[in-house]
Protein backbone atom coordinates (compact mmCIF):
# COMPACT_ATOMS: atom_id res chain seq x y z
CA UNK A 1 0.00 0.00 0.00
CA UNK A 2 3.05 2.20 0.42
CA UNK A 3 3.20 1.99 -3.34
CA UNK A 4 0.07 4.04 -3.69
CA UNK A 5 1.93 6.94 -2.21
CA UNK A 6 -1.40 8.68 -1.93
CA UNK A 7 -2.33 9.48 1.62
CA UNK A 8 -6.03 9.98 0.93
CA UNK A 9 -6.44 6.63 -0.78
CA UNK A 10 -4.38 4.80 1.84
CA UNK A 11 -6.37 6.40 4.63
CA UNK A 12 -9.68 5.34 3.12
CA UNK A 13 -8.50 1.81 2.53
CA UNK A 14 -7.28 1.40 6.10
CA UNK A 15 -10.66 2.59 7.33
CA UNK A 16 -12.58 0.40 4.89
CA UNK A 17 -10.48 -2.56 5.92
CA UNK A 18 -11.05 -1.97 9.62
CA UNK A 19 -14.80 -1.83 9.03
CA UNK A 20 -14.67 -4.97 6.93
CA UNK A 21 -12.62 -6.66 9.65
CA UNK A 22 -15.14 -5.79 12.32
CA UNK A 23 -17.99 -7.21 10.23
CA UNK A 24 -16.16 -10.37 9.31
CA UNK A 25 -14.71 -11.02 12.75
CA UNK A 26 -18.13 -10.70 14.29
CA UNK A 27 -19.25 -13.46 11.94
CA UNK A 28 -16.16 -15.75 11.80
CA UNK A 29 -14.31 -14.93 15.00
CA UNK A 30 -11.00 -13.08 15.35
CA UNK A 31 -8.18 -14.58 13.26
CA UNK A 32 -4.99 -15.87 14.90
CA UNK A 33 -2.89 -12.97 13.67
CA UNK A 34 -5.30 -10.05 13.32
CA UNK A 35 -2.53 -7.61 12.40
CA UNK A 36 -1.36 -9.71 9.48
CA UNK A 37 -4.96 -10.27 8.41
CA UNK A 38 -5.59 -6.54 8.35
CA UNK A 39 -2.51 -5.81 6.29
CA UNK A 40 -3.32 -8.60 3.86
CA UNK A 41 -6.92 -7.46 3.62
CA UNK A 42 -5.86 -3.86 3.12
CA UNK A 43 -3.55 -5.00 0.32
CA UNK A 44 -6.40 -6.79 -1.49
CA UNK A 45 -8.68 -3.87 -0.95
CA UNK A 46 -5.99 -1.66 -2.44
CA UNK A 47 -5.80 -3.90 -5.47
CA UNK A 48 -9.58 -3.82 -5.78
CA UNK A 49 -9.52 -0.12 -5.72
CA UNK A 50 -6.67 0.23 -8.15
CA UNK A 51 -8.51 -1.96 -10.63
CA UNK A 52 -11.28 0.58 -10.58
CA UNK A 53 -8.97 3.53 -10.91
CA UNK A 54 -7.34 3.91 -14.30
CA UNK A 55 -4.82 6.48 -13.17
CA UNK A 56 -3.18 3.90 -10.92
CA UNK A 57 -2.93 1.09 -13.46
CA UNK A 58 0.83 1.19 -13.68
CA UNK A 59 1.23 1.00 -9.96
CA UNK A 60 -1.17 -1.90 -9.87
CA UNK A 61 1.38 -3.95 -11.78
CA UNK A 62 3.90 -3.23 -9.03
CA UNK A 63 1.48 -4.27 -6.31
CA UNK A 64 0.46 -7.49 -7.98
CA UNK A 65 4.05 -8.40 -8.74
CA UNK A 66 4.46 -9.05 -5.02
CA UNK A 67 1.26 -10.67 -3.78
CA UNK A 68 2.94 -12.70 -1.00
CA UNK A 69 1.67 -12.53 2.54
CA UNK A 70 2.93 -9.55 4.55
CA UNK A 71 6.02 -10.26 6.59
CA UNK A 72 6.09 -9.45 10.28
CA UNK A 73 8.98 -7.08 9.68
CA UNK A 74 6.79 -4.96 7.42
CA UNK A 75 5.60 -1.93 9.31
CA UNK A 76 1.87 -1.76 9.89
CA UNK A 77 0.01 0.64 7.61
CA UNK A 78 -1.60 2.22 10.61
CA UNK A 79 1.87 3.12 11.87
CA UNK A 80 2.65 4.87 8.60
CA UNK A 81 -0.68 6.63 8.85
CA UNK A 82 0.03 7.85 12.41
CA UNK A 83 3.48 9.16 11.52
CA UNK A 84 2.12 10.93 8.45
CA UNK A 85 -0.72 12.53 10.41
CA UNK A 86 1.76 13.71 13.06
CA UNK A 87 4.37 15.09 10.65
CA UNK A 88 6.04 18.19 12.14
CA UNK A 89 5.31 20.17 8.97
CA UNK A 90 1.60 20.14 9.90
CA UNK A 91 0.28 22.45 12.61
CA UNK A 92 -0.36 20.80 15.99
CA UNK A 93 -4.14 21.38 15.59
CA UNK A 94 -4.07 19.74 12.17
CA UNK A 95 -2.04 16.81 13.53
CA UNK A 96 -4.63 16.19 16.23
CA UNK A 97 -7.64 16.52 13.93
CA UNK A 98 -6.11 14.38 11.21
CA UNK A 99 -5.05 11.64 13.63
CA UNK A 100 -8.54 11.44 15.11
CA UNK A 101 -10.11 11.43 11.66
CA UNK A 102 -7.78 9.10 9.80
CA UNK A 103 -6.58 6.73 12.50
CA UNK A 104 -9.43 6.69 15.05
CA UNK A 105 -12.22 7.17 12.52
CA UNK A 106 -13.82 10.13 14.31
CA UNK A 107 -16.26 12.13 12.23
CA UNK A 108 -15.62 15.83 11.70
CA UNK A 109 -18.59 16.54 13.95
CA UNK A 110 -17.14 14.41 16.75
CA UNK A 111 -13.78 16.18 16.52
CA UNK A 112 -15.51 19.55 16.52
CA UNK A 113 -17.49 18.59 19.65
CA UNK A 114 -14.39 17.28 21.38
CA UNK A 115 -12.36 20.44 20.83
CA UNK A 116 -15.20 22.93 21.07
CA UNK A 117 -14.59 24.08 17.54
CA UNK A 118 -17.07 24.60 14.73
CA UNK A 119 -17.52 21.71 12.33
CA UNK A 120 -16.63 23.96 9.41
CA UNK A 121 -13.35 24.95 11.03
CA UNK A 122 -12.42 21.31 11.67
CA UNK A 123 -13.41 20.24 8.16
CA UNK A 124 -11.31 23.03 6.72
CA UNK A 125 -8.36 22.17 8.97
CA UNK A 126 -8.47 18.55 7.82
CA UNK A 127 -8.84 19.32 4.14
CA UNK A 128 -5.97 21.83 4.28
CA UNK A 129 -3.78 19.28 6.02
CA UNK A 130 -4.61 16.63 3.44
CA UNK A 131 -3.80 19.04 0.66
CA UNK A 132 -0.50 19.92 2.30
CA UNK A 133 0.45 16.24 2.61
CA UNK A 134 0.08 15.88 -1.14
CA UNK A 135 1.44 19.26 -2.26
CA UNK A 136 4.42 19.43 0.08
CA UNK A 137 5.41 15.82 -0.56
CA UNK A 138 5.10 14.61 3.04
CA UNK A 139 6.17 10.95 2.81
CA UNK A 140 3.75 8.20 3.79
CA UNK A 141 6.11 6.05 5.83
CA UNK A 142 7.59 5.27 9.21
CA UNK A 143 10.64 7.51 9.77
CA UNK A 144 14.10 5.94 9.55
CA UNK A 145 16.02 4.96 12.69
CA UNK A 146 17.98 8.21 13.03
CA UNK A 147 14.82 10.34 12.99
CA UNK A 148 12.63 7.99 14.99
CA UNK A 149 13.19 9.48 18.47
CA UNK A 150 12.23 12.99 17.40
CA UNK A 151 9.29 11.94 15.26
CA UNK A 152 7.99 9.59 17.93
CA UNK A 153 8.11 12.46 20.44
CA UNK A 154 5.79 14.37 18.14
CA UNK A 155 3.35 11.46 17.88
CA UNK A 156 3.35 10.89 21.65
CA UNK A 157 2.76 14.61 22.25
CA UNK A 158 -0.33 14.49 19.99
CA UNK A 159 -1.69 11.41 21.75
CA UNK A 160 -1.11 12.91 25.20
CA UNK A 161 -2.78 16.13 24.15
CA UNK A 162 -5.85 14.22 22.95
CA UNK A 163 -5.84 12.20 26.17
CA UNK A 164 -5.66 15.27 28.40
CA UNK A 165 -8.33 17.02 26.39
CA UNK A 166 -10.59 14.05 27.07
CA UNK A 167 -9.53 13.37 30.64
CA UNK A 168 -10.16 16.87 31.88
CA UNK A 169 -11.41 19.19 29.22
CA UNK A 170 -10.26 22.76 29.41
CA UNK A 171 -13.52 24.22 28.21
CA UNK A 172 -16.87 24.76 29.88
CA UNK A 173 -19.58 22.11 29.80
CA UNK A 174 -19.12 18.40 30.42
CA UNK A 175 -16.25 17.84 32.85
CA UNK A 176 -14.79 14.76 31.17
CA UNK A 177 -15.04 13.23 27.76
CA UNK A 178 -13.98 9.70 28.48
CA UNK A 179 -14.25 8.59 24.87
CA UNK A 180 -11.45 10.89 23.80
CA UNK A 181 -9.22 9.74 26.66
CA UNK A 182 -9.93 6.09 25.97
CA UNK A 183 -9.36 6.52 22.26
CA UNK A 184 -6.01 8.16 22.99
CA UNK A 185 -5.10 5.27 25.31
CA UNK A 186 -6.17 2.79 22.63
CA UNK A 187 -3.90 4.56 20.13
CA UNK A 188 -1.03 4.61 22.62
CA UNK A 189 -1.57 0.86 23.09
CA UNK A 190 -1.48 0.33 19.35
CA UNK A 191 1.72 2.36 19.10
CA UNK A 192 3.33 0.43 21.96
CA UNK A 193 2.46 -2.87 20.24
CA UNK A 194 3.76 -1.71 16.88
CA UNK A 195 6.94 -0.19 18.34
CA UNK A 196 7.76 -2.61 21.17
CA UNK A 197 11.38 -1.41 21.40
CA UNK A 198 10.45 2.23 22.11
CA UNK A 199 10.35 2.73 25.90
CA UNK A 200 8.68 6.14 25.73
CA UNK A 201 5.70 4.67 23.86
CA UNK A 202 5.34 2.16 26.71
CA UNK A 203 5.79 4.99 29.21
CA UNK A 204 2.97 7.04 27.70
CA UNK A 205 0.67 4.01 27.60
CA UNK A 206 1.42 3.27 31.27
CA UNK A 207 0.83 6.92 32.18
CA UNK A 208 -2.57 7.01 30.46
CA UNK A 209 -3.64 3.68 31.96
CA UNK A 210 -2.67 4.84 35.45
CA UNK A 211 -4.87 7.91 35.03
CA UNK A 212 -7.75 5.83 33.66
CA UNK A 213 -7.38 3.32 36.52
CA UNK A 214 -8.32 6.11 38.92
CA UNK A 215 -11.07 7.56 36.73
CA UNK A 216 -13.98 6.03 38.68
CA UNK A 217 -12.97 7.85 41.88
CA UNK A 218 -12.49 11.25 40.30
CA UNK A 219 -16.15 12.16 40.65
CA UNK A 220 -18.42 11.62 43.64
CA UNK A 221 -22.06 10.50 43.56
CA UNK A 222 -23.17 14.09 43.01
CA UNK A 223 -20.88 14.38 39.99
CA UNK A 224 -18.43 16.67 41.79
CA UNK A 225 -14.70 16.47 41.08
CA UNK A 226 -12.66 14.75 43.82
CA UNK A 227 -8.92 15.46 44.01
CA UNK A 228 -6.27 12.81 44.61
CA UNK A 229 -5.90 13.29 48.42
CA UNK A 230 -9.64 12.72 48.94
CA UNK A 231 -10.28 9.95 46.40
CA UNK A 232 -11.74 6.61 47.52
CA UNK A 233 -8.74 4.40 46.73
CA UNK A 234 -10.78 1.22 47.02
CA UNK A 235 -12.41 2.18 43.72
CA UNK A 236 -9.12 2.24 41.84
CA UNK A 237 -8.62 -0.50 39.28
CA UNK A 238 -5.82 -2.51 40.94
CA UNK A 239 -5.42 -4.92 38.03
CA UNK A 240 -4.95 -2.05 35.58
CA UNK A 241 -2.45 -0.40 37.94
CA UNK A 242 -0.49 -3.67 38.14
CA UNK A 243 -0.41 -3.95 34.33
CA UNK A 244 0.76 -0.33 34.00
CA UNK A 245 3.55 -0.89 36.53
CA UNK A 246 4.57 -3.93 34.47
CA UNK A 247 4.81 -1.67 31.39
CA UNK A 248 6.99 0.82 33.27
CA UNK A 249 9.32 -2.00 34.33
CA UNK A 250 9.52 -3.30 30.78
CA UNK A 251 10.35 0.20 29.54
CA UNK A 252 12.88 0.74 32.35
CA UNK A 253 14.73 -2.45 31.40
CA UNK A 254 15.52 -0.83 28.01
CA UNK A 255 17.70 1.73 29.83
CA UNK A 256 16.52 4.71 27.79
CA UNK A 257 14.65 6.84 30.31
CA UNK A 258 12.43 9.68 29.09
CA UNK A 259 9.80 12.14 30.34
CA UNK A 260 6.80 9.84 29.81
CA UNK A 261 8.42 6.99 31.70
CA UNK A 262 9.24 9.33 34.59
CA UNK A 263 5.71 10.79 34.65
CA UNK A 264 4.34 7.26 34.61
CA UNK A 265 6.63 6.36 37.52
CA UNK A 266 5.29 9.35 39.48
CA UNK A 267 1.71 8.31 38.70
CA UNK A 268 2.59 4.75 39.79
CA UNK A 269 3.91 6.03 43.15
CA UNK A 270 0.53 7.66 43.71
CA UNK A 271 -1.41 4.66 42.44
CA UNK A 272 0.41 2.24 44.75
CA UNK A 273 0.25 4.44 47.85
CA UNK A 274 -2.28 3.36 50.51
CA UNK A 275 -3.17 7.00 51.19
CA UNK A 276 -2.12 10.56 50.40
CA UNK A 277 -0.24 10.80 53.70
CA UNK A 278 1.51 7.45 53.26
CA UNK A 279 2.67 8.30 49.73
CA UNK A 280 6.40 7.88 49.02
CA UNK A 281 7.01 11.64 48.71
CA UNK A 282 10.84 11.51 48.78
CA UNK A 283 10.71 9.13 45.80
CA UNK A 284 8.26 11.40 43.97
CA UNK A 285 10.49 14.40 44.65
CA UNK A 286 13.48 12.57 43.15
CA UNK A 287 11.42 11.68 40.08
CA UNK A 288 10.39 15.31 39.65
CA UNK A 289 14.06 16.35 39.87
CA UNK A 290 14.78 13.86 37.10
CA UNK A 291 11.83 15.09 35.04
CA UNK A 292 12.97 18.71 35.43
CA UNK A 293 16.35 17.79 34.00
CA UNK A 294 14.73 16.04 31.00
CA UNK A 295 11.89 18.43 30.29
CA UNK A 296 12.12 21.62 32.35
CA UNK A 297 8.88 23.58 32.58
CA UNK A 298 7.19 25.85 35.13
CA UNK A 299 4.26 23.41 35.45
CA UNK A 300 6.64 20.57 36.37
CA UNK A 301 8.27 22.86 38.95
CA UNK A 302 4.84 23.60 40.39
CA UNK A 303 4.07 19.88 40.71
CA UNK A 304 7.47 19.33 42.29
CA UNK A 305 6.63 22.02 44.85
CA UNK A 306 3.53 20.04 45.86
CA UNK A 307 5.75 17.02 46.57
CA UNK A 308 8.26 19.26 48.36
CA UNK A 309 5.48 20.42 50.69
CA UNK A 310 5.09 16.84 51.98
CA UNK A 311 8.86 16.33 52.29
CA UNK A 312 10.13 19.69 53.56
CA UNK A 313 7.01 21.59 54.67
CA UNK A 314 4.89 24.43 53.27
CA UNK A 315 7.50 27.15 53.74
CA UNK A 316 10.04 25.50 51.44
CA UNK A 317 7.28 24.74 48.91
CA UNK A 318 6.00 28.32 49.10
CA UNK A 319 9.44 29.72 48.20
CA UNK A 320 9.47 27.53 45.08
CA UNK A 321 5.93 28.48 44.11
CA UNK A 322 6.49 32.23 44.52
CA UNK A 323 9.42 31.99 42.11
CA UNK A 324 6.99 30.79 39.42
CA UNK A 325 4.62 33.78 39.68
CA UNK A 326 5.83 35.46 36.50
CA UNK A 327 5.53 32.27 34.41
CA UNK A 328 2.27 30.88 35.73
CA UNK A 329 0.14 33.88 36.63
CA UNK A 330 -2.53 32.82 34.10
CA UNK A 331 -2.57 29.16 35.21
CA UNK A 332 -5.39 28.39 37.66
CA UNK A 333 -3.58 25.51 39.41
CA UNK A 334 -0.73 27.89 40.30
CA UNK A 335 -3.15 30.00 42.32
CA UNK A 336 -4.93 26.95 43.75
CA UNK A 337 -1.60 25.52 44.95
CA UNK A 338 -0.60 28.90 46.39
CA UNK A 339 -3.93 29.09 48.18
CA UNK A 340 -3.32 25.71 49.85
CA UNK A 341 0.18 26.65 50.94
CA UNK A 342 -0.88 30.07 52.23
CA UNK A 343 -3.62 28.33 54.21
CA UNK A 344 -1.05 25.93 55.73
CA UNK A 345 1.06 28.93 56.70
CA UNK A 346 -1.91 30.59 58.42
CA UNK A 347 -2.14 33.44 55.91
CA UNK A 348 -5.93 33.19 55.57
CA UNK A 349 -6.70 36.42 53.72
CA UNK A 350 -4.03 35.85 51.10
CA UNK A 351 -5.14 32.25 50.74
CA UNK A 352 -8.67 33.38 50.04
CA UNK A 353 -7.71 35.86 47.37
CA UNK A 354 -5.48 33.25 45.67
CA UNK A 355 -8.43 30.85 45.68
CA UNK A 356 -10.67 33.50 44.10
CA UNK A 357 -8.07 34.14 41.43
CA UNK A 358 -7.94 30.40 40.67
CA UNK A 359 -11.73 30.28 40.33
CA UNK A 360 -11.73 33.29 38.02
CA UNK A 361 -9.22 31.59 35.72
CA UNK A 362 -10.91 28.17 35.61
CA UNK A 363 -13.15 27.46 32.64
CA UNK A 364 -13.91 23.81 33.49
CA UNK A 365 -17.15 23.55 35.45
CA UNK A 366 -16.10 20.60 37.65
CA UNK A 367 -12.86 22.33 38.66
CA UNK A 368 -14.67 25.58 39.39
CA UNK A 369 -17.19 23.82 41.53
CA UNK A 370 -14.42 22.10 43.50
CA UNK A 371 -12.58 25.36 44.13
CA UNK A 372 -15.80 27.05 45.24
CA UNK A 373 -16.57 24.24 47.67
CA UNK A 374 -13.04 24.47 49.01
CA UNK A 375 -13.46 28.20 49.55
CA UNK A 376 -16.56 27.52 51.64
CA UNK A 377 -14.82 24.76 53.57
CA UNK A 378 -11.77 26.93 54.25
CA UNK A 379 -13.95 29.65 55.72
CA UNK A 380 -15.37 27.22 58.26
CA UNK A 381 -12.28 25.12 58.87
CA UNK A 382 -10.24 25.90 62.02
CA UNK A 383 -6.77 27.32 61.52
CA UNK B 1 9.89 16.24 -5.99
CA UNK B 2 11.38 19.67 -6.57
CA UNK B 3 11.66 22.24 -3.83
CA UNK B 4 13.21 25.65 -3.35
CA UNK B 5 15.12 26.29 -0.15
CA UNK B 6 14.84 29.99 0.64
CA UNK B 7 17.66 31.12 2.92
CA UNK B 8 16.21 33.82 5.14
CA UNK B 9 17.18 35.76 8.21
CA UNK B 10 15.31 37.97 10.60
CA UNK B 11 16.02 40.18 13.61
CA UNK B 12 19.00 38.98 15.62
CA UNK B 13 20.22 36.72 12.83
CA UNK B 14 20.53 39.66 10.46
CA UNK B 15 22.63 41.48 13.06
CA UNK B 16 24.72 38.36 13.57
CA UNK B 17 25.39 37.98 9.83
CA UNK B 18 26.29 41.67 9.53
CA UNK B 19 28.84 41.60 12.33
CA UNK B 20 30.80 38.50 11.29
CA UNK B 21 34.59 39.04 11.38
CA UNK B 22 36.50 38.32 8.15
CA UNK B 23 37.72 35.06 9.70
CA UNK B 24 34.19 33.99 10.66
CA UNK B 25 32.97 34.94 7.21
CA UNK B 26 35.71 32.86 5.56
CA UNK B 27 34.86 29.94 7.84
CA UNK B 28 31.16 30.24 6.96
CA UNK B 29 31.97 30.34 3.24
CA UNK B 30 34.01 27.19 3.62
CA UNK B 31 31.19 25.38 5.42
CA UNK B 32 28.62 26.55 2.86
CA UNK B 33 30.96 25.28 0.14
CA UNK B 34 31.15 21.90 1.87
CA UNK B 35 27.34 21.82 2.15
CA UNK B 36 26.97 22.44 -1.59
CA UNK B 37 29.56 19.76 -2.33
CA UNK B 38 27.81 17.23 -0.07
CA UNK B 39 24.44 17.83 -1.74
CA UNK B 40 25.69 18.39 -5.27
CA UNK B 41 23.66 15.52 -6.71
CA UNK B 42 20.40 17.05 -5.47
CA UNK B 43 20.98 20.70 -6.32
CA UNK B 44 19.52 21.94 -9.60
CA UNK B 45 20.46 25.56 -9.29
CA UNK B 46 20.47 28.56 -7.01
CA UNK B 47 22.00 31.92 -6.26
CA UNK B 48 23.06 34.25 -3.53
CA UNK B 49 21.15 37.52 -3.77
CA UNK B 50 22.56 41.03 -3.46
CA UNK B 51 21.60 42.77 -0.19
CA UNK B 52 17.98 44.00 0.17
CA UNK B 53 18.76 47.74 -0.22
CA UNK B 54 19.60 46.94 -3.85
CA UNK B 55 16.03 45.76 -4.43
CA UNK B 56 13.41 47.69 -6.38
CA UNK B 57 9.76 46.68 -6.08
CA UNK B 58 7.04 47.04 -8.67
CA UNK B 59 3.53 47.00 -7.19
CA UNK B 60 0.26 46.79 -9.08
CA UNK B 61 -1.86 48.16 -6.31
CA UNK B 62 -5.47 47.10 -6.69
CA UNK B 63 -4.76 45.94 -10.23
CA UNK B 64 -3.88 49.50 -11.24
CA UNK B 65 -0.82 51.01 -12.85
CA UNK B 66 2.59 49.60 -11.84
CA UNK B 67 4.16 51.64 -9.05
CA UNK B 68 7.95 51.46 -8.76
CA UNK B 69 9.43 51.90 -5.28
CA UNK B 70 12.83 51.60 -3.68
CA UNK B 71 13.52 48.59 -1.44
CA UNK B 72 12.45 44.95 -1.01
CA UNK B 73 8.95 43.44 -0.77
CA UNK B 74 9.59 42.00 2.71
CA UNK B 75 9.66 44.10 5.88
CA UNK B 76 13.05 45.53 6.86
CA UNK B 77 13.55 42.95 9.64
CA UNK B 78 13.18 39.99 7.24
CA UNK B 79 15.66 39.19 4.52
CA UNK B 80 15.95 36.54 1.81
CA UNK B 81 19.65 36.07 1.20
CA UNK B 82 19.57 33.39 -1.46
CA UNK B 83 17.95 30.19 -2.68
CA UNK B 84 18.65 26.79 -4.16
CA UNK B 85 16.41 24.56 -6.20
CA UNK B 86 16.67 20.90 -5.26
CA UNK B 87 15.24 17.65 -6.54
CA UNK B 88 14.75 15.02 -3.83
CA UNK B 89 12.53 12.07 -2.93
CA UNK B 90 10.15 13.85 -0.54
CA UNK B 91 9.75 16.56 2.08
CA UNK B 92 11.76 14.65 4.69
CA UNK B 93 14.80 14.63 2.44
CA UNK B 94 14.39 18.35 1.73
CA UNK B 95 14.09 19.00 5.49
CA UNK B 96 17.26 17.01 6.17
CA UNK B 97 19.13 19.33 3.79
CA UNK B 98 17.60 22.45 5.30
CA UNK B 99 18.50 21.36 8.82
CA UNK B 100 22.19 21.16 7.99
CA UNK B 101 22.40 24.61 6.32
CA UNK B 102 25.61 25.97 7.93
CA UNK B 103 24.81 29.70 8.40
CA UNK B 104 21.58 28.74 10.24
CA UNK B 105 19.13 31.65 10.36
CA UNK B 106 15.83 30.52 8.80
CA UNK B 107 15.23 28.22 5.85
CA UNK B 108 11.84 28.07 4.14
CA UNK B 109 11.22 24.84 2.24
CA UNK B 110 8.68 25.36 -0.55
CA UNK B 111 7.60 22.79 -3.12
CA UNK B 112 7.76 23.80 -6.75
CA UNK B 113 4.41 23.41 -8.44
CA UNK B 114 4.73 20.85 -11.22
CA UNK B 115 2.69 21.85 -14.23
CA UNK B 116 0.79 19.31 -16.27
Amino acid sequence: MRLLGDFGVAEEIVQDTLLLALERWRRDGIPVRPGAWLTAAARWRAIDRLRRDASYRQKLALLEADPGPPRDSEPDDRLRLIFTCCHPSLSPEAQVALTLRAVCGFTTAEIAAAFLASEDAVAQRISRARRKIVEAGIPYRVPPEDEMAERLDQVLAVLYLVFNEGYLSSGAGAPTRRDLAEDAAWLAGLLARLLPAEPEALGLLALMNLHLARAASRFDAAGELVLLPDQDRSRWDRAAIGRAVGLIERAGAMRRPGPYQVQAAIAACHAEAPSWAKTDWPQILLLYDLLLRMAPSPVVRLNRAVALRSVAGPEAAMAEVEALAADLDGYPLFHATRAELLFDLGRREQSRSAELRAIALTANQAERSLLERRLGRDASRPT
Amino acid sequence: MKYVLLFCAEGEDIARFETLTPEQLADQHARVGAWFAAHQAKIRGGNQLAPPPSATTVRFNGGGEPLVTDGPFLEANEVIGGYVEIEVEDLDEALRMARTWPPRGTVEVRPILEMG
